[in-house]
């Protein structure tokens, strides 16, 4: 165990260090040499870019870019090119947000997908399992950026009603009643995927389940269906869904939730990401993908070790 | 095909042959697993029908050119900002215009500033402007055609470069193993490290400003080739995983030994024996990939890190009618109701394809 843990600790430093390398790829080799050009403006002198380029460490060759720009993030001083203002601090400004609505969307849709992959197993085939196996379809097919703004025009904008508020993020810690009540569509926006998603894994999952050995034990042992249902096959049927929703979460709480945010207009990392995007903001896109990265590579090893835990076939090595 | 169990191989087309000459029929033709997959798909009339949906809405976004040649007369990037539309013999603003206005009893009426666009017409302006008009005067429908043959082309176009290269990564990996499997399944481990969404806008916004200039390779900033590079190459662990793992499997299998054992090579193995015995997954995947696509595309242009203004695709269209959802909600629900129907068809397709093809193979991709 210890030495998995040690093994996997390792991995993680290289993954790491090789998502930072492509991140610098993506933002300093890509757009061309003439960063500095954009940042000093169309009136700038040739000094003004050299100074630039002098500052920003752009006349370096790539290996010393790449480890300043990893230190500028570690260390917290990567700075905007727009404005000026701190990345990293940016970044935490946006996580209480994030979190709020990642972790209230990730109880729905856990709550909802469990509850509608099993019902539609229990029933497979028949009617129920079909209208839910097609609602599930639709959910996954619809965009989200879409389902959000339909969801703020009905019912935050008038075309039903006004009950909800138009967007906008609430402090847990000033007002809970509110942050609840601003939190509700985003939390229902971002869920609906997933809710498609998990409800159809774990259909298939139970059902496969369902024929195996250790089932027919529990039968013969004279367990009622409910025990069995409950106690054998959702519990080896939602093994594979711990895979899924470890990776999945990390990746909402990354800013993979930043459609949600932006239509919602939550001041999260994700929402932080998108000013960048309008404004062609690199430092804040690159700050924003390596959290990102981060929050999956750290996951990926918590649900493995999460996964060994709950599957006594399965040992690390 | 993989599916051919051991079970299958104790009752051979021979005995099945003699079996009916027994019975004193004729002998049963032996029919190839495309044959019956097929079969199984033809009585799958909701996949079919989702099928001709699905062509349906290429054909008609095809279309956009005649569309504006014969019914809207007002093209995908020039609005009508000025324009007048003719209602029960009134004239009618395009946008309304804003600023004041005087009553006839001397008080003044003052209205928000202009670009208030009109709402759609459905055939009273006589084609024009059916769908309404967004916030420039443009013409919603004609957009609505053309940013839909810019979404279906970057969705199918990237569908296929992502295949074509995650079936070599997968070949490569799987066939040669060693150093080959390991960097190429690292290189999936990379890329697999960043959510999709987020790997996307770092790309797109990259690739927004300069274009791309590398190796040879000339891409302009506002191309459509930008969107369809980056959703291809995000999507590529997401295909090449599951077929290393299948070709993994195949790999040491008897078909293989003998193909080498006649003296073919590395190439003719992977490409005429190993391949056609994963097609059928490719093909499900790569329907599961289209629909995919099609979803980032839109998330990507509504984030302004896919298909750059004035271009319209859905995505920019719904983003577009973000900020006068309010007033004038038709114009980002159109687009998304477009979206829904052609992603459900592929999706509701997909599903009927592998019930019919492969049961087994499976796609997931966070958004």
């Amino acid at each position: 165990m210890v030495a998995f843990l040690i093994r996997r600790v390792f991995g993680m430093i290289i993954v790491l260090l090789a998502v930072s390398f492509l991140t610098y790829l993506i933002f300093f080799k890509i757009p061309g040499g003439d960063v500095a050009g954009r940042i000093a403006g169309k009136t700038a002198t040739p000094q003004n870019i050299a100074s630039i380029k002098a500052k920003l460490g752009l006349n370096h060759n790539f290996v010393v870019q790449w480890y300043d720009m990893v230190k500028q993030l570690v260390t917290g001083n990567l700075v905007s090119y727009y404005d000026g203002t701190n990345v990293v601090s940016q970044i935490k400004q946006g996580i209480p947000a994030t979190f709020s609505l990642c972790i209230g969307a990730a109880v729905i849709w856990l709550f909802f997908g469990i509850l509608v992959g099993t019902i539609s197993a229990v029933y497979a085939g028949r009617f129920s399992d079909r209208a839910i196996t097609a609602l599930a379809l639709i959910g996954i097919s619809l965009p989200v950026a879409w389902l959000g703004l339909i969801l703020r025009y009905v019912f935050a904008e008038g075309g039903l009603t006004t009950i909800f508020p138009d967007g906008g993020y609430v402090p847990l810690t000033s007002d809970p009643a509110q942050w609840f009540w601003h939190m509700l569509l985003p939390w229902f926006t971002l869920a609906v995927l997933f809710i498609g998603c998990y409800g159809r894994v774990l259909r298939s999952n139970i059902l496969g389940t369902i024929n195996e050995d250790f089932v027919r034990t529990a039968r013969a042992k004279g367990l009622s269906s409910r025990q069995i249902l409950v106690k054998h096959v959702l519990r080896a049927s939602l093994i594979p869904i711990v895979t899924l929703f470890g990776l999945d979460f990390a990746a909402v709480l990354g800013g993979g939730a930043i459609i949600t945010e932006t239509v919602f207009v939550l001041h999260g990392v994700g929402y932080y990401a998108y000013q960048a995007i309008q404004k062609q903001d690199l430092p804040p896109l690159m700050g924003v993908t390596l959290y990102g990265a981060a929050f999956i590579v750290v996951f990926s090893t918590l649900v493995d070790v999460a996964y060994a835990y709950l599957d006594p076939r399965i040992r690390l090595t | 095909m993989a599916t051919t169990g051991t079970t299958q191989e104790e009752f051979t087309l021979d005995t099945a042959a003699e079996l009916a000459a027994e019975a004193g029929g004729s002998p049963i033709e032996g029919k190839s697993p495309w044959v019956l997959a097929g079969r199984r798909l033809r009585r799958n009339y909701v996949a079919l029908a989702s099928l001709a949906v699905f062509l349906l809405v290429v054909i008609v976004c095809m279309c956009a050119p005649l569309y504006v040649s014969h019914v809207s007369h007002i093209g995908v990037i020039d609005g009508n900002p000025s324009g007048f539309v003719h209602e029960n013999g009134k004239k009618i603003p395009i946008l309304a215009q804003g600023g004041v206005t005087f009553n006839k009893n001397g008080s003044a009426n003052l209205t928000a500033g202009g670009g208030i666009p009109i709402g759609p017409q459905w055939g009273a302006s006589g084609g024009a402007y059916i769908f309404g008009a967004d916030e420039l005067g443009r013409d919603v429908g004609t957009r609505l055609l053309y940013g839909g043959r810019n979404t279906l082309q970057i969705g199918l176009t990237a569908a296929a470069i992502c295949t074509l290269f995650s079936i070599i990564l997968a070949l490569l990996a799987a066939y040669f193993g060693g150093a080959s499997d390991w960097i190429i399944s690292r290189f999936f481990d990379l890329i697999w490290a960043f959510p999709v969404v987020l790997l996307g806008i770092a790309l797109g916004t990259a690739l927004s400003i300069n274009g791309f200039h590398h190796w040879g390779i000339n891409i302009a900033a506002g191309s459509l080739w930008i969107p369809t590079a980056v959703i291809a190459f995000v999507f590529i662990p997401y295909l090449g995983r599951p077929l290393r793992g299948q070709v993994l499997a195949l790999r040491n299998r008897e078909f293989v030994e003998a193909a080498t054992a006649q003296g073919a090579g590395p190439l003719r193995i992977m490409f005429t024996e190993l391949l056609p015995n994963i097609a059928s997954s490719v093909l499900v995947l790569f329907t599961l990939i289209v629909a995919n696509a099609i979803l980032t595309e839109v998330g990507l242009s509504f984030l302004g890190a896919g298909v750059q203004p004035p271009h319209p695709s859905w995505g920019t269209m719904i983003a577009e009618g973000q900020d006068v959802l309010s007033s004038d909600p038709w114009l980002s629900v159109l687009p998304g109701i477009a979206i829904a129907i052609t992603v459900l068809s592929l999706n509701v397709f997909g599903d009927g394809l592998r019930d019919a093809l492969d049961p087994r193979a499976k796609v997931r991709i966070e958004h």
